[in-house]
């Protein structure tokens, strides 16, 4: 008797479970499962815009990893844009939430200030940018010269363009600022109090203190800060269209290229697998790493 | 006595650091947003002078009605808020209703799909964009504005499912057991217990879900092709890429018009954002 009811429980918690999931679970299987392997069997045809093509093998892989060395350019590029960005990424917003923390005046207004550019980061603002880092009449290029230095002309030099990228997406940052506040806030005061009574200085509070048991957020930050960075697209294909010479080429811009303006559908798809190993690849270096620094309390 | 003296000083000294970096933050953060409003009021002959006006000599603010007649962008603000809005609903229904099921009944095979659907945040779109591309394109749906609602309808992002997960959990199980002995059904517990109860987290989801889509370039440069079904995202890229810095004044006027509507969601609603912030900070 008792068994029936409880089988009938459980049979109700499956029928509500599903129910409640259904939405979700139908957009899974139709929108990530099923493009994920059509994306693997794409990748070993050629096929063209209509989304018709034949099996060629590995070619697009060959073609991708040894006879275009676009692809190669675009993934120098792209690594070359996240090693620069996740580090100051979490650097910055983990100095500037710290700041934050320190019982100032005014932290309604530093908080807006700082959210503001994450907020409107889009298309206006990366417009706005590209004219702020005008080599002739930018206002970069203007600060610059009261010094007496001549600026270069940054987004149309290929030295200088994609450094100019990682400069405007540091500059809207202001959620990770405000995510590792939240994150020092949540640190108990009792702590700090004993290592003020033991003569602890403020930088050996930081490193003792505050990094350890922030790890958990700069950890979460640099796994999402990692994803996002390889999926760079907007400010190349906006600013720069990838140049000058290939220098701001991204691995996301190339795959757009190819599969929405030359139509080469198969072989993009391609170039997306490539992406996606490679990304999964560094997220999992990043989480077995993870026990040897993450600090995740008592629990 | 001197050593304490000496220790303020050093705390004053401090202080002091942290105003000063905090305020050239605040320049660095604010500045381009000050020059681009000043550009948007300048004539292209003076925008193009070296070294640069700082206020322009003549105010012109015709460059924001030049502008924004340039490219239909009354139609495109139209199409931008309708859209923004029917996707911001459906993520803030779905992924709450969605977040219910995952956060309230247990089975076989529960924690399976819990843990995938955590990992879809880590996945890159590039790998699903073709395919779902080319599904859409054989659904008749490209160009439409479908394959922009459709995932906001469908639970609305593992994150924003995540974050009403975290808060349904804080809710005590009584509430819908009492409901359940009082009779309703738990598709009425939802809407009646339930929804009014994650209310705070509802309107987090909603300010930052509204921004998102209204930022939104990606999906509709992908989909949308004919010019009337525009969004803003993509009609200032189309105005940028064909008049680009030629008439940078006019640029600048549009692209702050643009840019109003998300500031003054953010001034109503800042308490929202916050909180949402702080949400987003928990951890599993």
């Amino acid at each position: 008797m008792k068994k029936n009811r409880s089988s009938g429980f459980d049979r109700r918690n499956t029928i509500n479970f599903y129910a409640f999931i259904a939405p979700w679970l139908f957009g899974f299987l139709v929108l990530t499962v099923y493009p994920m392997l059509e994306s693997f069997r794409l990748s070993l045809t050629d096929t063209g815009f209509t989304g018709d093509g034949s099996y060629i093998g590995f070619a697009n892989f060959i073609q991708a990893l040894s006879t275009e060395t676009r692809v190669l350019t675009a993934f120098k590029n792209t690594f070359f844009y996240v090693l620069m960005f996740v580090p100051l990424n979490l650097i910055l917003s983990f100095f500037l939430g710290w700041l934050l923390s320190r019982k100032i005046k005014f932290l309604g207004f530093f908080r807006s200030v700082f959210y503001i550019p994450y907020l409107t980061a889009g298309v206006a603002v990366t417009i706005m940018w590209g004219w702020l880092f005008n080599g002739t009449y930018g206002l970069i290029n203007y600060t610059l010269s009261l010094f007496g230095i001549q600026g270069p002309n940054w987004l149309g030099d290929k030295n200088t363009a994609l450094i100019c990228i990682v400069v405007m997406n540091l500059w809207s940052i202001g959620n990770n600022v405000l995510i590792m506040l939240a994150g020092i806030q949540d640190i108990p005061t009792s702590y700090y109090e004993s290592a003020e009574i033991d003569g602890a200085s403020t930088w050996r509070q930081i490193w003792s203190i505050t990094v350890p048991l922030s790890t958990p957020t700069i950890y979460f930050n640099l796994v999402m800060g990692v994803i996002g960075a390889f999926q760079l697209f907007n400010q190349p294909y906006i600013l720069t269209d990838g140049g000058p010479v290939d220098s701001t080429l991204t691995v996301s811009l190339f795959i757009f290229r190819n599969a929405f303006e030359y139509g080469k559908m198969g072989y993009a798809s391609s170039v997306a697998w490539l992406l996606f190993v490679a990304i999964m690849v560094l997220v999992l270096l990043i989480q077995s790493t993870q026990k040897k620094w993450v600090f995740y309390g008592d629990s | 006595m001197q050593k304490a003296k000496s220790f303020h000083a050093q705390k004053a000294v401090g202080r002091t650091m942290i105003y000063l970096i905090l305020g050239i933050c605040t320049i660095i953060c604010i500045l381009p947003f000050i020059w681009m409003l000043l550009t948007s009021v300048k004539s292209t002959a003076e925008a193009y002078k070296f070294p640069p006006t700082v206020f322009p000599k003549k105010w012109l603010w015709t460059n924001y009605t030049n502008g924004l007649q340039k490219a239909n962008f009354p139609l495109y603000f139209k199409n931008t808020a309708i859209l923004t809005a029917l996707c911001t609903i459906g993520t803030v229904l779905s992924a709450q209703y969605v977040a219910y099921g995952f956060s309230r009944f247990k089975c076989k095979g529960s924690k399976l799909w819990y843990t995938l659907m955590l990992a879809t945040m880590m996945l890159p779109n590039q790998v699903t964009l073709i395919p779902q591309y080319l599904l859409y394109l054989k659904l008749g749906m490209v160009d439409t504005y479908l394959p922009l609602l459709i995932p906001s309808w469908l639970g609305g992002g593992a994150f924003n499912i995540f974050l009403f997960i975290q808060f349904f959990r804080t809710l005590p199980k009584e509430l819908d057991e009492a409901a359940f002995i009082d009779g309703a059904s738990t598709f009425q517990t939802f809407v009646y217990i339930m929804m009014p109860s994650v209310k705070s987290v509802s309107l987090c989801v909603l300010v930052m879900s509204l921004v998102y889509n209204w930022n939104d370039f990606f999906t509709p440069l992908i989909y949308i092709n004919s010019t009337k079904k525009f969004t803003l995202a993509i009609g200032l890229q189309f105005l940028n890429s064909s008049m680009g810095t030629t008439k940078i004044g006019q640029m600048m006027a549009v692209a702050v018009a643009t840019m109003i509507p998300v500031l003054i969601v953010f001034f109503l609603c800042q308490k929202y954002f916050v909180e949402g912030i702080k949400m987003s900070g928990i951890k599993d």
